[in-house]
């Protein structure tokens, strides 16, 4: 029952409605029911946040060392070297994402440009 | 509460936030916001998506993390259950945003059913946006805000990755491959910039180690056992710290 299992035009519908907005909005609506009345500081959160943290750092990490083309035909250290560096002058300027972004992009390009 | 709090909004006053609201779209967090569902369009379709899946996918899931959850587990080839299992278990982090925000929203008479339908817009860049900017709403329009804010989100990006999929295949492959290095940075930044509690960047730094670690050896659950093996040490760090923190005072 994977993605492309079903040869017809509907399924992929179904697999992103069910394995997608289901998923989603099933903690949404939680959100809202359980409105006030779970503190926001409460272990159990503190708990839920760092496990979903985790799981969303995983990809990070999978689409950095592990991605699709045609960024997986550039040279694995350059990717890494454009993130950290992103990352650090995300850290160090302010902590402004965007100068994440432009900062690695930049490494990045200038890295493919030199052909390394 | 004033007493003004007490009357019900007019239609122009609504309508007056809601364009408000819209407003607030455009805007740094906005831009950014775009460049990573630039980014997206070019993942879904290097996954193979169509177009229309793509936009579809923007619409109904519209949680980046869950995008990018999702296209992998599409990409692994992962069954209609364990895709849901990994989207589910990515997304908890939506749970406690809703219930940070709908006491923000949250008007004297305001129906539960528009609290559940405007939830659906609370995403990283929406939240963060309107947890800045509600305070400046009347608590009575602060729907009619949210609403405008959310729905032009969610309706420009989806014209967004409807345009950069149309367009992708012509771009240069260094470009392309540049588009694909947004998502992980815009998602480095804004996660650390949005946690909470250092339990938050613990669980980042083995996330971002396991992940790619246990896609060497099980590339099917390799998210699940980053999340659930990275979060629970990032979790018993916290505990650890917090104890020999009350030991010492």
């Amino acid at each position: 029952m994977s993605f492309d299992a079903i040869d017809a035009w509907w399924w992929p519908f179904v697999f992103i409605l069910v394995a997608g907005w289901v998923a989603t909005d099933f903690w949404r609506f939680l959100g809202v029911h359980l409105g006030s009345r779970l503190s926001e500081n409460s272990d159990i959160l503190v708990l839920v946040r760092a496990v979903a943290t985790a799981l969303v750092a995983g990809v990070i990490g999978n689409l950095v060392i592990f991605p699709a083309e045609p960024l997986a035909s550039t040279p694995l250290l350059l990717r890494i070297g454009s993130v950290v560096i992103g990352f650090a002058a995300y850290l160090a300027l302010g902590r402004r994402v965007i100068v994440g972004i432009l900062v690695a992009e930049l490494v990045f390009g200038t890295g493919l440009w030199l052909g390394m | 509460m004033t007493e003004h709090d007490t009357f019900a909004p007019s239609f122009a006053e609504r309508r007056t936030w809601y364009l408000r609201g819209c407003g607030g779209a455009f805007s740094i967090p906005g831009l950014i916001l775009v460049s990573a569902f630039v980014g997206f369009a070019s993942l879904a379709k290097g996954a193979g998506l169509t177009a229309a899946q793509s936009v579809f996918m923007t619409g109904v899931v519209w949680a980046l993390p869950a995008h990018v959850v999702l296209i992998g587990a599409i990409l692994a080839g992962a069954s209609l259950p364990a895709a849901m299992f990994a989207v589910t278990l990515s997304s908890v982090r939506l749970m406690p945003m809703v219930v940070a925000i709908v006491p923000e929203l949250r008007g004297s008479r305001t129906p539960r059913w528009v609290l559940y339908a405007l939830s659906h817009f609370v995403a990283v860049t929406s939240w963060v946006v309107a947890m800045e900017r509600l305070k400046h709403v009347p608590l009575d329009l602060r729907t009619s805000y949210y609403l405008g804010l959310g729905s032009t989100l969610v309706l420009g990006n989806m014209l967004v990755v409807a345009a950069f999929y149309l367009v992708a295949d012509s771009l240069p492959p260094a470009v392309s491959a540049a588009l694909l290095l947004l998502t992980p940075m815009y998602f480095l930044a804004s996660l650390w910039g949005s946690a909470r509690e250092r339990a938050t960047h613990y669980a980042m730094v083995f996330g971002i180690v396991l992940g790619p670690a246990f896609h060497l050896f099980m590339p099917r659950f390799d998210l699940v056992a980053a999340g659930v093996l990275g979060g629970g040490a990032a979790y018993g760090l916290h505990r650890l710290r917090a104890s020999r923190l009350t030991n010492e005072l």
